[in-house]
C-alpha cells in the first residue's frame, strides 16, 4: 500500500550526505515504500536542506522495529544528558 | 497477445514535453521502430519516482509495439535530481496534485499522438499512487483504454492529518472515458478487496466497461520486480492482460 504518512518538522544541526556536510534545516518523517530497504514498507527519515537543493538529503529507511528503538534509545540518552543536577549523570559538555 | 507477437526493436531516450500550465518537464520515452502504426500508452510512475524500474515498464511497451512515455511528475521539484531525492522534494512539498497530474498525463498524451506512425489512440498505466491518478487521468480527459495497478484511495479516503493532499475519487466514476482494466492483490490493504468491490459496484452501476482482477497470494507492489512485493504469477498473469486490454483498444 501507499501510506502517504509524512510528517514535517523543522530541525537544526549538521548532516553528511553525497556532497559532504551541510546543516539541516527540515526532517520529514514518513512510513512508506523504501527506495533501498528490502521491505515492503520501512519507517523513512529524510534531513534537508531545501535551500541548497533536493539533493542535500541524508536518508535513512528503516525497519519499524528498528525505528522504535532508535527513537527510545535517542530519548533515553537525551534524558540521561538533561536530566537535573544531582539526579544522575551530568551533562555532557 | 497474439501468438504472431515479436519484439520491436526500439529506441529510448530522455526528452521534454509540455505539461500542466505549458510547464517543461522532463519525461523518457521509448518508442517501437518497426511499426508502422501503433498506440500510445502514457506510464504514471509510482510514488518513489521516475525511476530505473519504471523506465524498463516504458522500454518494455515499446518493445511490445507501443510508444510509450513517462512523464516526470516531480519534475518541477526537483529539475535534474536523482529520482530518490526528487521524489523526497515532492513528498516535502506535498506530493503530486491532481490538477497539476491531469495537464502533465494531457501533455504526454499529445506527445504521443504527435509521433510519426501513432494510430491516434491512447491509454494510461500508473502503479502504486500512479494507479489512482492512472483512474483520474481517465475520468478527465480523452482515452481510449486505462489501467489501474492497485492504485489506492480511488474508493476510500486516508486518515486525517497526512501531509499529502490525497481524496477518493468515486465522485469522478460517471465521467470514466474509456474502457477500465483494474489489477489488484487480494492481500492488499490500501486498496482492500472491499474498497475494490466497491469501485466494481460503482462502475456498473454508471455504466461504465471495465474489468477489475484481484490476485491470490499477492500484496501491494506486485509488479514491482525489485521489491519483495514482487509475486511472479500475479505479475505474469497481469502483464498478459495488460496487452490482451491494448490489443483489443489501442490496435490498429
Amino acid at each position: 500500500m501507499c501510506t502517504y504518512q509524512t510528517e514535517l518538522l523543522e530541525v537544526s544541526g549538521s548532516g553528511k550526505g553525497a556532497g559532504g556536510w551541510f546543516p539541516l534545516e527540515r526532517a520529514m518523517v514518513y512510513f512508506d515504500h523504501p527506495v533501498h530497504a528490502a521491505a515492503e514498507h520501512s519507517l523513512n527519515v529524510d534531513f534537508l536542506s531545501p535551500t541548497r537543493g533536493p539533493a542535500a538529503r541524508l536518508a535513512v529507511e528503516l525497519d519499524p522495529v528498528a525505528a522504535r528503538e532508535l527513537a527510545r534509545t535517542i530519548l533515553a540518552v537525551l534524558d540521561r544528558v538533561e536530566a537535573p543536577a544531582g539526579a544522575g549523570h551530568a551533562p555532557v559538555q | 497477445m497474439a501468438s504472431a507477437w515479436r519484439e520491436c526493436a526500439i529506441r529510448a531516450e530522455t526528452t521534454t514535453i509540455r505539461g500542466h500550465q505549458g510547464d517543461e518537464i522532463e519525461a523518457y520515452l521509448a518508442r517501437p521502430l518497426d511499426v508502422p502504426r501503433h498506440g500510445g500508452v502514457v506510464v504514471i510512475h509510482h510514488m518513489p519516482g521516475y525511476d530505473e524500474a519504471t523506465k524498463e515498464i516504458t522500454r518494455r511497451f515499446a518493445v511490445h509495439g507501443y510508444s510509450a512515455i513517462c512523464p516526470n511528475l516531480h519534475h518541477r521539484e526537483a529539475p535534474g535530481a536523482s529520482p530518490d531525492d526528487a521524489a523526497a522534494a515532492s513528498r516535502a512539498a506535498g506530493g503530486v496534485p491532481d490538477e497539476r497530474l491531469v495537464g502533465d498525463v494531457a501533455g504526454a498524451l499529445a506527445a504521443l499522438r504527435a509521433l510519426p506512425g501513432s494510430n491516434g489512440k491512447v491509454a494510461t498505466i500508473g502503479y502504486c499512487s500512479g494507479g489512482r491518478q492512472s483512474f483520474l487521468a481517465a475520468c478527465s480527459l480523452r482515452l481510449d483504454a486505462a489501467v489501474d495497478c492497485y492504485g489506492a484511495f480511488v474508493v476510500g479516503r486516508p486518515p486525517e492529518g497526512l501531509g499529502l493532499e490525497v481524496g477518493p475519487l468515486t465522485h469522478l466514476v460517471g465521467q470514466l472515458s474509456c474502457p477500465l482494466l483494474g489489477l489488484f492483490g487480494k492481500e492488499d490493504s490500501h486498496p482492500s478487496p472491499e474498497e475494490v468491490g466497491e469501485l466494481a459496484r460503482l462502475l456498473e452501476a454508471a455504466g461504465k466497461t471495465f474489468e477489475l482482477h484481484s490476485f491470490d497470494g499477492a500484496g501491494h507492489a506486485f509488479f514491482a520486480v525489485d521489491r519483495p512485493s514482487y509475486r511472479v504469477d500475479a505479475a505474469k498473469e497481469g502483464w498478459r492482460l495488460i496487452f490482451e486490454f491494448f490489443g483489443e483498444h489501442l490496435g490498429g
